[in-house]
Order: structure tokens, then C-alpha cells, then sequence
């Protein structure tokens, strides 16, 4: 196991009023759950890439959002204060118990596919990010500042095939058009504040995602212009994932991936 | 499908700052900036370096092998090119 660099020895304990720490603690889950469930479906790649490069680069992907998602599973445990580890959070929730963005569940479909996923999910992590590492909670600071330059050696990497893929072959713009009509109307929810994330933003607790939307936009907006590609006009929208309201395919990911942590309890390496 | 393969690079990282690249593999990459990332996750995920070059693997040209009997063994015997003969007077350090 990588060492644990955020554990709570090694930070202050948080100290958020009653009201407050359960929406925080809701908070942090939202992000564990968004980073464990994409670098699983990143892992699902290894052994499967089209190039060994590519395999091994979405491998390195995968483990960087791992490791980001047990830094935010541990902090979670800790704010939740109930005797729940990072496993049991990761291993023993059901699927409307998870509070991931329905983009980063998306199967992974061709490289294509899940190139632009990423895409649209790096543009946000890396500004997200960034405002969690000038943010209040030290906790997620710190985490952030780590995780910060992941994020962006992820937005280079996801941000060059869009361009070789969308400005490449005849095949490589038709394939990374048809995963545009597929994952566009995912990404809104991104930037979409639940009621969770308007009363922390009230509470001063989180950034206004309406600058992260406009910056992603305009990232976004740079990068489909070197691709050659339009950006989509479409502005139909499917939310949910963030309230637990998820695709079917949530629950077959789940299935594998807790698999083993449900049918041997406590299981250890 | 296209079956063209990508250029072969050749990769040499520099472990740390004040050190020469060493060559450590080769790797497949449509170009320059693709090798460079490549490079990147293939060879330097576990702290290897601080520095990437990658050149196209086309670009080095190499001795033959078939001539390496008279590329090389006349040094075999030329023990006075080893600068050994000298006597290092106690006074200098390092060498």
C-alpha cells in the first residue's frame, strides 16, 4: 500500500461546527467517490490499451486518482467520526450511496471515449483543485497541493490526443465526434452546484463554480479550436450522479470493484 | 485499421541534476512531443530522472558489429594510452 502522506496524525483534527461537519464530510465523500470511480474505470484499460504507452499512461492516471481518493476517503472517515475506515466507505456504500458525477462513470467505450471523459473531467479537476489549495480546510489544501500537479500532467496528457484525435485521421474526428454526442451532456453537472455545494459556498466553504465554469469553458473552448472541432451547442444536461441518482452502470462497476472487500468481510493483502 | 506502426525513439534520462542522460529504452511515438510524454510514463514512474531526450531511433547510426575486430582490439594492447606510468606525487587529491 502507498504510504498514507494526509493521515490524521499528521494533521490537525478538523474543527467544524455540528451542523457544518456532516456537510463537509458529504463533501469530501463526493470527491473520494469521483476519483476512486474514474481511476477504476482507467484501470479497466490495463492490459487492453491500444499502444503499450498509452496503456501504462492510463495506469499512472488511474493510480494518481487512487491515491488522491484515499486521501479523501481517510479525511472523510476522520470527519465523520463513526469508526468507519477508508475501506469501508470505498468498499461497503451501495450504489445511491455514492455521490460521484455521472460523467466519470461512463464506461470506457473506445480510446476515443475515454480520452474526451477524462478530458472533460481533468479541465475541471485541475481548476477544482486549485481553489481547494487556496481554500479554508487545511486538510483539503494539502491534499489538493499534492494532487494539483497530477492533475495537470492529466490535462496535458487528455488535451493532446483531443487535439491529435479530433485534427488527425478521418476515423480519429468521427470517432471523437460520436463520444461528443455521447459525454457532452455529462459535463455540465461538473459545474453545477447541488444544494450540498451551495451551502458550502454559502458558508464560504467552497469556491463560486461559476469562475470554475467560466474557466473551464474557455480551457475547453481553446482546445476543441486546436482539435478543429465545434463545440457542441447542445445544452441539454443530465445531472444526478451527485445526488446518488446514477446510471445503470454504476452498479456493475461497484460489483467489481467491491467484490471481493463483500464476499470475504475484512479481507487483507 | 491502419497497421502502420509508429516510429521507434530511443529515451535517455538524466537521473539527477550534474549527471549525463543515460539511454535506458526505446519506446513507439507519432512524434517528438508524444515520445517525450511517453517516455514520461514509461520510464520515469518511479523517480527515475529529472530530464527526458528522446531521439528518433533512425537518427543513430551505429558501428557494425561484423567490424568490431578492428574497430576495437587494437586498443587491446596499448596499455601506454592508460596514462598509469605516472607517479601521483602524494600532495594531489582526486585523481
Amino acid at each position: 500500500m502507498a504510504p498514507q502522506d494526509f493521515s490524521p496524525a499528521q494533521m490537525a483534527a478538523p474543527s467544524y461546527p455540528a451542523d457544518v461537519q456532516p456537510l463537509v464530510f458529504q463533501y469530501v465523500l463526493q470527491l473520494a467517490d469521483t476519483s476512486l470511480i474514474l481511476a477504476h474505470r482507467l484501470s479497466e484499460w490495463c492490459g487492453h490499451g491500444p499502444v503499450l504507452e498509452q496503456d501504462l499512461a492510463m495506469a499512472n492516471i488511474a493510480l494518481d486518482l487512487l491515491g488522491e481518493a484515499r486521501s479523501y476517503y481517510q479525511y472523510a472517515a476522520e470527519l465523520e467520526g463513526r469508526g468507519r475506515t477508508e475501506d469501508d466507505l470505498a468498499y461497503l456504500r451501495s450504489a445511491v450511496e455514492y455521490r460521484n458525477p455521472l460523467l466519470v462513470e461512463q464506461p470506457n467505450g473506445d480510446f476515443a471515449h475515454t480520452v474526451l471523459r477524462q478530458f472533460l473531467f481533468d479541465v475541471f479537476h485541475y481548476e477544482l483543485l486549485i481553489e481547494l489549495k487556496a481554500g479554508p480546510d487545511a486538510h483539503l489544501a494539502a491534499i489538493a497541493e499534492k494532487s494539483l500537479k497530477e492533475a495537470a500532467y492529466h490535462r496535458k496528457w487528455s488535451a493532446e490526443w483531443i487535439i491529435r484525435l479530433g485534427d488527425g485521421t478521418a476515423e480519429s474526428r468521427q470517432r471523437l465526434e460520436k463520444a461528443m454526442r455521447t459525454l457532452w451532456r455529462y459535463a455540465a453537472e461538473l459545474t453545477t452546484p447541488t444544494p450540498l455545494e451551495q451551502r458550502l459556498h454559502a458558508a464560504n466553504l467552497l469556491p463560486d463554480y461559476a469562475d470554475i465554469q467560466a474557466k473551464v469553458a474557455a480551457y475547453v473552448a481553446h482546445v476543441l479550436a486546436e482539435a478543429t472541432l465545434p463545440v457542441p451547442t447542445d445544452a441539454f444536461a443530465q445531472p444526478g450522479g451527485k445526488a446518488g441518482r446514477h446510471s445503470e452502470h454504476l452498479g456493475y462497476l461497484l460489483a467489481e470493484l467491491q467484490y471481493m472487500q463483500r464476499t470475504y468481510p475484512n479481507l487483507t493483502w | 485499421m491502419n497497421q502502420q506502426e509508429w516510429p521507434l525513439w530511443e529515451v535517455f534520462i538524466r537521473s539527477k541534476q550534474g549527471l549525463d542522460h543515460k539511454h535506458v529504452g526505446s519506446l513507439h511515438a507519432a512524434d517528438a512531443a508524444m515520445a517525450v510524454q511517453n517516455a514520461r510514463d514509461v520510464y520515469t514512474r518511479r523517480l527515475e530522472g529529472v530530464s527526458i531526450w528522446v531521439v528518433e531511433s533512425k537518427h543513430i547510426h551505429a558501428s557494425n558489429p561484423d567490424e568490431a575486430a578492428e574497430f576495437f582490439d587494437p586498443a587491446a594492447d596499448k596499455v601506454y594510452r592508460h596514462p598509469t606510468f605516472y607517479d601521483v606525487p602524494d600532495s594531489i587529491k582526486h585523481m
